[in-house]
Parts: C-alpha cells; sequence; structure tokens
C-alpha cells in the first residue's frame, strides 16, 4: 500500500473518531444560552426540546470506547500500512499458491511472526500429527478391527465425504457411487482405494448419440438392461447386442466393466445415473463425466489412511 | 388533538394516506413470506418442487418486501407528514410526490416479479437488476428534491432533529445505492457487477450494513423524534444529547461494513477498522434510545393505558438491545462464534421486528385517525391485541434463533481428541430443526398481527368521518 493510502486512511479514520470526541466535549458543557433543563426554546408542530445534560454514565461509556479504539489501532493493524505494535496478522496475506503459503508458514515460524492462521495449524500439527502418525503404521485391513480408528475414520469421512456420498456412505443419483455395497468402479481394495483418495479419479463415458444415432441409442439401451435381468423388447435387444461391440472396449464383452479405467459393471442393476429406461438412454446419448477430487492437499495422506480404512471396513 | 383547531397550512396528506395502507399492505405480503419461507425450512416439501416458490428465489423477495416495500413506504409516509408537519408548510412538489408514490410501487411490483423468475444480481438486499435499479435512483433524487426543498421553504426557522435524520438517511442511501449497484448491463435482464473479489464484498456489505445504518436505523430514528414525544405529549428529553449522537452516529455507521467479512480474504487493515468503528458506535446508538425513552419522564403512567406508545417504547428497547447485540458480534472472537449461524438471522429479526416493524407501526396507528378525519382508531382494544401478538412473536423469533445460532457456532468448533469435528453440518441442521418450528410460530404471531391491525385500519378509514370518539387513552397530555 502506497505511503498516499495510509496517510488518507489515518487522517479519516482518526479524524472520525477525535472528531467524535471533540464533539462530546462540545457538548459537555452548556453553551446554548439556555439553562439546563429549561426548554430550547424552539418549537416544531407542538414538540419542544429540553436542554438537558448528556447523562453521565453514557458519557464515559464514550470515552472508554474511543480510547479503547485508539489503543486497538495502535495494536493492530488498520491504519493502511502500519502493522501495529503486536506484529498479529490473522494469514500470510497476497499468497497465490500451496507452495507459496507453506514458504510463508516456515518464514513466519523461523522469525517469530505472530501469524495466527500459521500458528492455530502448527498447535494443531503437534498435537493431533502423531495420533494419525501411528494410525498410518497400521496396515487397513488390521485398522479396521479398531473401533476407534472407525470413529475417527467416520468423522473425517462426515466433513469431507458426506457432501456427495451421503452421512451414511450410500451416494446418491447422479454419478455419486454407493461405498457399502462392495460394488467397486475402481477397485475395493486397501491399496485402490487409498489410491482413490490420494489421485482423485476422473471417468469419461463418451456421448453417443452421433455415432448411434437415437435408433441406436434405444437398441443399446435395451440390450444393457437386459444384461440386469430386465424385460426388454427382444428385438431391440438382439441389435442392441450387435452393436454392443462399441461399448465393449471399456465395459468388456460380457459387460462386467473393467475396473483398470473405471468403466462400471453393467450386469448387476446397480446404476450410478439411474437405472430407469429414460436414465440409461440420457448417459448413452450424452455421455457423463464423473469427478472424483483427490484429496491428498487437503486431508494429507495420514488422514487419508484413516478415511480409507473406514470406507474398506463399510464392506469387509 | 388540540393542534388541529389552530390555522394550519393545506398539508399534502394524499400522498401520506396512500403510502400509509400500502405500508400495511406490503407489511402483510412481505411477513407472509417470510412465515412461508421460514416453514420452508422444516418441512422443506413446501417448495412444491416449483423453482419460483423455492427458499432461494423467495428468501431475496421477502428481505425486498419487509425493507424496502414496508419499511420503505413507512419510511416515505412518515417522513412526508413530518417534514410538512414540522416545517408547517405544504410539500414542496405535489407531482414529485405521486411520482415518488407510484415510481415506488412500480419497483416494488417489478420486484414482486423479477426475484421468482430468478432474475437476481445476486448482491444482498440489492437483488434487483439494472433497469430497476435506474428506476429506484431516479424515485429516489425525486424524494430528495421533494424533501430538501420542503425544508427550504419552510415557515419555522430551525430545522428539527427528525429531519436531520431524515436527511441523513435519503443523502447517504442515494449515495449507497448508485454505488453499490454499478454495473455493466450485459442483457436487459442481466449485469456484472462492477467491481471484482474482495472489492466487490467490500462494497456490497460498505451498502449492505448501511442499509441497516441508515434506511433501518437513521430513517426510523427520524420517525421516532417525531411520534414519541407527540403521542407522549413530553418534550424532546435532550436537545444536546440529539446533536451528539446524530453526528456520531452519522460519521460512525459508514465504516462497520467490514465486520461482515471478519475472517475473509478482507485485508486484516480493513476488518480492524470495520470492528473498531461498530464498537465505538455503539455509544450514539444508544444516544438515541435513552433520547427517545427519557422522552417520556413525567408520562410513564401513560404505558399502563395506551398501546400506541407501547409499541414506541417497546421498539425502542429492541432498538437498544439489538445496538448493543450488533457491537459485541462485530468483535472478532464473538463473530467467530456467531459468524454464518441462525444468530445472525435473531439479530436482524430483533432490528427488524422489534424496532423498525414496531416503530412503524406505533406510528402508522397514530397517524391514520389523523389522515382519515378521525379521533382515534376504530378499537383501541385491536391495538393492545396487535401489540401483545407483535410483542410475543418478536420474543419467539429472536430467542429461538439465538438459541439456535449459539448452539449451531459451538457445535461446528466442538474438535475431539483427535483434532477431528465433533458434529458434520447435517447433524446441527437437525439439532436447529425445533427452533425453526418455533421461529415459525413467531413468525405466525407477527403476521396475525399485522392482520388485526389491517382489519382495524380498514374500519377506521370506513367509518363516517368524526363519527369515531376520542379515546382518552390514546389522547396526549
Amino acid at each position: 500500500m502506497s505511503m498516499f493510502w495510509t496517510i488518507w486512511i489515518s487522517v479519516i479514520t482518526l479524524g472520525s473518531i477525535i472528531g467524535c470526541y471533540f464533539l462530546l466535549r462540545w457538548c459537555l458543557s452548556n453553551k446554548t444560552g439556555v439553562a439546563e433543563g429549561e426548554s430550547m426554546g424552539h418549537e416544531f408542530d407542538g414538540i419542544e426540546e429540553i436542554n438537558n445534560p448528556l447523562p453521565k454514565w453514557w458519557t464515559i461509556m464514550f470515552y472508554i470506547t474511543i480510547v479503547w479504539g485508539l489503543i486497538y489501532l495502535a495494536l493492530y493493524p488498520g491504519l493502511g500500512s502500519w502493522q501495529g505494535l503486536w506484529g498479529w496478522k490473522s494469514s500470510n496475506q497476497n499468497i497465490q499458491s500451496l507452495e507459496e503459503s507453506r514458504q510463508a508458514r516456515a518464514d513466519a515460524a523461523e522469525q517469530g511472526l505472530l501469524v495466527q492462521y500459521d500458528r492455530e495449524l502448527d498447535v494443531a500439527a503437534e498435537k493431533f500429527d502423531p495420533i494419525f502418525e501411528a494410525y498410518a503404521q497400521v496396515p487397513i485391513e488390521e485398522l479396521a478391527n479398531d473401533p476407534e480408528a472407525i470413529k475417527v475414520g467416520q468423522r473425517l469421512f462426515l466433513q469431507n465425504c458426506s457432501q456427495c456420498h451421503g452421512s451414511d456412505a450410500r451416494g446418491q443419483n447422479g454419478g455419486f457411487p454407493n461405498l457399502t455395497d462392495d460394488d467397486w468402479l475402481y477397485g475395493g481394495s486397501p491399496a485402490k482405494i487409498k489410491e482413490t483418495l490420494i489421485m482423485g479419479r476422473q471417468a469419461a463415458m463418451p456421448a453417443w448419440l452421433d455415432a448411434m444415432g437415437e435408433q441406436g441409442i434405444d437398441e443399446v439401451v435395451a440390450y444393457v438392461l437386459s444384461l440386469s435381468g430386465r424385460d426388454v423388447d427382444q428385438e431391440l435387444k438382439q441389435a442392441g447386442k450387435a452393436r454392443f461391440a462399441a461399448c465393449a472396449a471399456c465395459h468388456g464383452m460380457d459387460g462386467k466393466g473393467n475396473q483398470a479405467l473405471g468403466a462400471p459393471n453393467l450386469t448387476d442393476n446397480i446404476w450410478l445415473y439411474g437405472g430407469s429406461q429414460r436414465a440409461v438412454t440420457e448417459t448413452l446419448t450424452y455421455g457423463r463425466n464423473g469427478v472424483m477430487p483427490s484429496f491428498k492437499k487437503t486431508l494429507g495422506e495420514d488422514k487419508i489412511h484413516v478415511v480409507a480404512t473406514y470406507v474398506y471396513s463399510l464392506s469387509n | 388533538m388540540s393542534e388541529i383547531s389552530q390555522a394550519q397550512p393545506d398539508y399534502n396528506y394524499k400522498v401520506v394516506r396512500q403510502f400509509t395502507i400500502m405500508t400495511i399492505i406490503w407489511g402483510i405480503v412481505g411477513m407472509g413470506i417470510g412465515v412461508f419461507i421460514a416453514a420452508q425450512l422444516f418441512a422443506p416439501m413446501l417448495n412444491f418442487d416449483t423453482p419460483w416458490l423455492t427458499f432461494s428465489r423467495l428468501r431475496p423477495l421477502h428481505t425486498n418486501a419487509v425493507i424496502f416495500a414496508f419499511g420503505g413506504c413507512a419510511l416515505f409516509a412518515t417522513s412526508y407528514y413530518i417534514v410538512q408537519r414540522t416545517c408547517q408548510v405544504r410539500l414542496f412538489s405535489d407531482k414529485l410526490a405521486s411520482f415518488t408514490f407510484w415510481g415506488w410501487q412500480l419497483v416494488i411490483v417489478l420486484a414482486a416479479i423479477s426475484l421468482p423468475l430468478g432474475l437476481t444480481s445476486s448482491k444482498e438486499y440489492a437483488e434487483l437488476e439494472w433497469p430497476i435499479d435506474i428506476l429506484i435512483a431516479l424515485v429516489w433524487i425525486a424524494y430528495i428534491i421533494n424533501f430538501f426543498g420542503t425544508l427550504v421553504i419552510r415557515k419555522v426557522s430551525h430545522i428539527y432533529v427528525a429531519n436531520w435524520f431524515l436527511g441523513a438517511f435519503m443523502l447517504t442511501v442515494a449515495v449507497l445505492h448508485i454505488g453499490n449497484s454499478m454495473a455493466i448491463p450485459v442483457s436487459f435482464t442481466k449485469s456484472y457487477s462492477l467491481y471484482a473479489g474482495a472489492v466487490d464484498a467490500m462494497m456490497q456489505w460498505w451498502y449492505g450494513h448501511n442499509a441497516v445504518g441508515f434506511f433501518l436505523t437513521a430513517g426510523f430514528l427520524g420517525m421516532m423524534y417525531y411520534f414519541v414525544p407527540k403521542q407522549a405529549g413530553r418534550p424532546v428529553y435532550s436537545y444536546r444529547l440529539s446533536v451528539v449522537h446524530f453526528w456520531a452516529l452519522i460519521s460512525l455507521y459508514i465504516w462497520a461494513g467490514p465486520h461482515h467479512l471478519h475472517y475473509t480474504a478482507l485485508p486484516d487493515w480493513t476488518q480492524s477498522l470495520g470492528m473498531v468503528m461498530s464498537i465505538i458506535l455503539f455509544v450514539p446508538s444508544w444516544g438515541g434510545m435513552i433520547n427517545g425513552i427519557m422522552t417520556l419522564s413525567g408520562a410513564w403512567h401513560k404505558l399502563r393505558t395506551d398501546p400506541v406508545l407501547r409499541f414506541l417504547i417497546v421498539s425502542l428497547s429492541f432498538y437498544g438491545m439489538s445496538t448493543f447485540e450488533g457491537p459485541m458480534m462485530a468483535i472478532k472472537t464473538v463473530n467467530a462464534l456467531s459468524h454464518y449461524t441462525d444468530w445472525t438471522i435473531g439479530h436482524v429479526h430483533s432490528g427488524a421486528l422489534g424496532w423498525v416493524a414496531m416503530v412503524s407501526i406505533g406510528s402508522i396507528y397514530h397517524l391514520i385517525p389523523i389522515l382519515f378525519g378521525q379521533r382515534a382508531m376504530y378499537s383501541t382494544r385491536l391495538v393492545n391485541v396487535h401489540f401483545w401478538l407483535a410483542t410475543i412473536g418478536v420474543v419467539l423469533y429472536i430467542v429461538a434463533m439465538w438459541m439456535s445460532g449459539v448452539l449451531q457456532g459451538l457445535m461446528w468448533r466442538a474438535v475431539n481428541a483427535d483434532g477431528t469435528l465433533t458434529y458434520s453440518f447435517v447433524e446441527s441442521l437437525e439439532a436447529s430443526k425445533p427452533f425453526y418450528v418455533v421461529r415459525f410460530i413467531g413468525g405466525v404471531f407477527v403476521v396475525a398481527g399485522m392482520l388485526v391491525m389491517a382489519y382495524n385500519t380498514y374500519k377506521t378509514v370506513r367509518a363516517p368521518k368524526g363519527s369515531i370518539a376520542a379515546d382518552p387513552a390514546t389522547q396526549p397530555a
């Protein structure tokens, strides 16, 4: 901030506060020319005003808040680029990336700066990191038998995952998988669950309208629904089966999917975007783009280990 | 009313009557919508899967309707009345008065159409799109010209304190509205703010908090400074107190906006200034309350018999309460608990229902008999019924929101021994549900009171002129 703005801010801030002080002083003594307790002598539509003095307790409160305000502005940043006598900051400002933030935090710790956010992070890290470091040493299969660890994992899940997957982890329609049914898109082994959490996932079901046409899509939908044992038009189904080769590249010839690609199993009557004829038609016509975000930066690998344990425990 | 018998100028009461009646109508509409969306918060099926009935679209309609339609009409009505009576002169221009009435009603109708359609600039309390914003600015400038024009041609030597507040309210709201609504239109119904990022947030809350400070406080203090001494039949307690608290209030309020943005991307220095000024502001705010309540000294007994005076004095108590609560919530450490919780909603409503609505209702009960040639309201008993419905409703509302808000704040920050949060968001929502029901019941009380008022007003207006006898309870000494 330039010197101009610092002076501008300081002058109008202090001017307002000190202006209030002088206004108060000015009105404390009676300069109205009318004795105290008497009418001011003007009358407006029958309303008169009395020249009563300011209540003392009110005046004292006014002085206290003014003095407190000036002290606060001396101690804390407020007057433009003035940093305050205590050198306090809420956070490192003008940060553009996580790396810069980490660097600024390290610098602040080294120089003993009072950056509140950093301090709070440091306190939390010191107190809680060892708990998760200890958990991270235990393999997930084994940790899943520790009820305390499961509870911790569940709480992390409720805070970070339930927005999409639901408080009960049963997911919701619209591409948020149920995590309790042992039906896995990318694999349900502890390592795979962790990989999903750390790396995130990006699924891409292409749109088939241009390639297949509406008739073609109707046929493939009939065939796909039949894979889960649903009653469909036999003619459409047969025609759809012939077209399914295009789908088999990802979903496999038998339609059982491919976990390496995150291509869902189409034979188990479990549907990520809805299993009605209309929903499946929409999936084929316009495609789908499922995104699982990476939680590496948000949670860190140790906490991910505990969340993964909770998710693993839901179906094992 | 002894002064009626004196020779007095031919005041323009037509525009005052128009705005007064619309205040009651918009009050019922705005508060009714509020009660409906309050019900949606514990019974979400009440949005009937219809986009324009959802909370997201009706909430801005509720806030705009109660602040600018109900509150705005009350301010127009009382300011036009006060400025004429305290200047002893007819309004500067009847044509401008008529333009402000019809223009303002058009703004309200356009808001009632465009907000449910989902047309919004997405700035809180300034959601209306740019063509309506321009109309508001034109109406407002006409209002300012008319008000200050009347002050210029006044027949008394001094300008009464109520007019200081009303004048400050009008000028500042013009600056705030025009400043914050600056936008680049991309179509007739869509525009983008001229400001970006943290600057936009700062502008928004500079506007937003001063919509509270000047529209909902300074304007209504002007109302208070006329109707309290008038209804009590007592002189204003302290002229000097009104000088100090007027200048201190208007110079400090304009800084308070950043306290809405504590712990955000707003720079530290701005947050500090917002907090410091908010806390000093507490004292001049109470100056107004003291001056109003102390005006009653020597006439306290009237509170026993006069429900109109009771409305006015209880409104000042709520004003004192919420102007203590506001600076307290502006302290960063308190704000860390209260921000984003229902506590804020409770605070706003103790100001909006307790202060703004009650002082307006009291003033309107004073006005209606005078405007429609009667000596009293049709039924003083019904005024009393309204008083108790309103008071019980407001208390239920704000106590429910306080409890819900503090509960939410505590649940959100509760941490386990392992550093994980104890409660998920959904759990705090579940905990709030009973309070949402109580809040809804409080709202029903308030709206029921407004309906009683509408009935009482209808009977007063329809009665033959002069046929309602004066009620000794409500007459000024």
